[in-house]
């Protein structure tokens, strides 16, 4: 079991925002977080990525107890995320922002050869490589931070919405992509509320709901199951 | 590595030759009034280098900074006059006041770790405010400070018996304490900028530019942001009291008058019209603004000798001019005097030429 959570909650202020959820990740998986705007998808995640501090429950990361670990040192054993509206720096070029996401190494012709196989995979960012981030469309901002999170060389991903505000053809661009890493070896948790390509892609699915994990299971029973198919695939 | 080849090392040597003789030509073309100034700039220089590590590199904007001088000079002053009759030797005072202006740049630092931009601004203006008025008013119950009437007769630097307060002879140059000073200035600001140069180029300073564009981003990085971010605090603060030890060892008197907020915003806009991020505009900014307005005072002999009678006077004339040129300068150049190259970047239409190494044409 690579990430175990046990009873996480979350709290903002008085504002309970996740009550308490069980999730597992086993390594290689490509698991799905769904749920609607506001069910404490993205900030299950920030408490996952050590941005924000549990209020209750524990994590558990390739079987260390890591709750409330800062996010800069998770990232150190191999946990990383890719922030919410990608986060790129968009005043660096894309290549000083891949440079920024191998930042914790200092093997430099290791860095230099994972570059190299980051704009083999996305040749777009090739292309760009000189450009300033801020400049690129949606996807190849969202191409650019999933490459930029891989050059710490995780081995869990966390993906935060990455479908956001992007044209349906992008979303599915982005969503081969995801593939790709994920068959490269690095396991994935996403969340998304494009729940029918969430599910198709991945091998796992979580629902949430108002901070709670209402069903869970193998991505294509959650596909066929008449509750989702009604609340989130718009049947 | 970089290649030092002939020509490199002269213009090295002719720069060094320029900056050894730059006191005495100006001494004797403008005389010793200005070597004064040249002194007073590169103190700027080097408070403006430090602002432009948090400013600059971290992109927290402080509008406290002068602050880390009073501090500097402060520390320097209590141990070395006679206020208390004590009198440390200036070697142990340099680091002492360094440290010092440190401590204040974490303390500062630490509960300021969560704001950023406007929020962030108004705090450390507070900060700075707080500490001209500790200075202003701890000579009750207990005189620490003697309040606004400041710290007289502080000592000049001196190192092995060698005092920077006598005027020497060297052959047939004088050499005047202006001139002394402006020799251990000028290396204390060299050294300043050497430093800037290094940290720019560093892993801590590539730490910064994260910080700067996405903190959130930043810490995904692996970047521990809080202590990364106190640490711009303490070296932009260390830079700002050495500044300071040695600004109160060349005047040999300070008073909180000298530490206003107006002072840090002179700063500010040192680092922001030479250009912000950059060392080198940094540097020309402080120069400039610290010698144009001392230039601006000859308006009132020149139209007398033009008009035949002060028509404006010139320390108004003096304030009107500087405002003007700061807008002038913000409306043609926004990204300052000598920008840095992100800058550059973000307002030349936002396309570089393509990586050496391109293969891909974009």
């Amino acid at each position: 079991m690579l990430l175990e959570v046990r009873g996480l909650k979350v709290a903002y202020g008085g504002i309970n925002a996740v009550k308490g959820i069980d999730l597992e990740v086993r390594a290689g998986e490509l698991v799905a977080l769904i749920g609607a705007n506001g069910a404490g998808k993205t900030t299950t995640l920030k408490a996952l990525a050590g941005l924000v501090a549990p209020a209750g429950g524990s994590v558990r990361y390739d079987g260390a107890d890591v709750t409330g670990t800062p996010s800069f040192e998770l990232v150190r054993h191999g946990l990383a995320l890719v922030p919410e509206g990608r986060g790129v720096f968009p005043r660096l070029t894309v290549a000083e922002n891949l440079a920024m996401g191998a930042y914790i190494r200092d093997d430099k012709a290791q860095i230099a050869a994972d570059c190299e196989h980051a704009y083999a995979t996305f040749p777009r960012l090739a292309e760009r490589r000189a450009q300033l981030a801020g400049t690129l469309s949606g996807g190849e901002q969202q191409m650019l931070a999933i490459a930029r999170a891989l050059m710490c060389r995780p081995r869990l991903l966390l993906l935060d919405e990455p479908s956001m505000g992007l044209a349906p053809i992008v979303v599915q661009k982005i969503f081969e992509t995801i593939r790709t890493v994920a068959r490269e070896g690095v396991t994935l948790l996403l969340i998304e509320q494009n729940a029918r390509l969430a599910l198709q892609t991945c091998d796992r699915g979580y629902v949430m709901e108002s901070g709670l994990i209402t069903l869970s299971g193998e991505a294509k029973a959650l596909l066929n199951n008449p509750d989702v198919r009604r609340a989130y695939l718009g049947e | 590595m970089r290649r030092f080849d002939l020509e490199h090392w002269g213009k090295f040597l002719l720069l060094a030759i320029a900056l050894v003789a730059l006191p005495f030509l100006i001494d004797a073309a403008l005389g010793r009034a200005w070597v004064r100034i040249i002194d007073i700039a590169l103190l700027f220089v080097m408070l403006a280098l430090g602002l432009n590590i948090v400013v600059g590199f971290a992109g927290l904007l402080d509008l406290g900074y002068i602050a880390f001088f009073a501090v500097g000079a402060y520390s320097y002053a209590l141990l070395a006059s006679p206020h208390f009759g004590v009198h440390w030797p200036f070697l142990a005072l340099l680091p002492i006041g360094a440290m010092f202006a440190a401590v204040f740049g974490v303390l500062l630092g630490a509960p300021t770790l969560k704001l950023r931009g406007d929020y962030l601004a108004i705090v450390t203006l507070g900060f700075g405010e707080i500490i001209r008025i500790f200075m202003n008013n701890l000579n009750r119950p207990v005189n620490i400070t003697n309040g606004p009437q400041g710290i007289t007769l502080i000592d000049p630097l001196q190192v092995a018996g060698f005092s920077l307060s006598k005027t020497y002879m060297l052959g047939g140059l004088t050499l005047a304490p202006v001139h002394l000073y402006y020799f251990v200035f000028l290396a204390c600001a060299l050294l300043t900028i050497f430093i800037s140069l290094r940290l720019e180029n560093s892993r801590i300073g590539r730490a910064w530019v994260a910080i700067r564009e996405d903190e959130l981003a930043a810490s995904a990085m692996g970047i521990n942001t809080r202590n990364v971010k106190l640490l711009a605090f303490a070296m932009g603060a260390t830079f700002g009291g050495v500044a300071g030890g040695l600004f109160a060892s060349f005047q040999g008197f300070i008073s909180p008058e000298s530490f206003a907020l107006l002072d840090s915003i002179m700063v500010l806009a040192m680092v922001v019209l030479g250009g912000i991020g950059n060392v080198g505009g940094v540097v020309l900014g402080a120069i400039l603004l610290t010698a144009l307005p001392e230039a601006l005072r000859y308006l009132g002999p020149m139209q007398e000798q033009w008009l035949g009678r002060v028509v404006v006077d010139p320390s108004g004339l003096r304030m009107l001019m500087f405002g003007l040129a700061l807008v002038l300068i913000m409306l043609f150049r926004p990204a300052g005097l000598w920008p840095s190259k992100t800058r550059q970047r973000e307002l030349a239409g936002l396309t570089v030429q393509p990586a050496a190494s391109g293969k891909h044409d974009g």
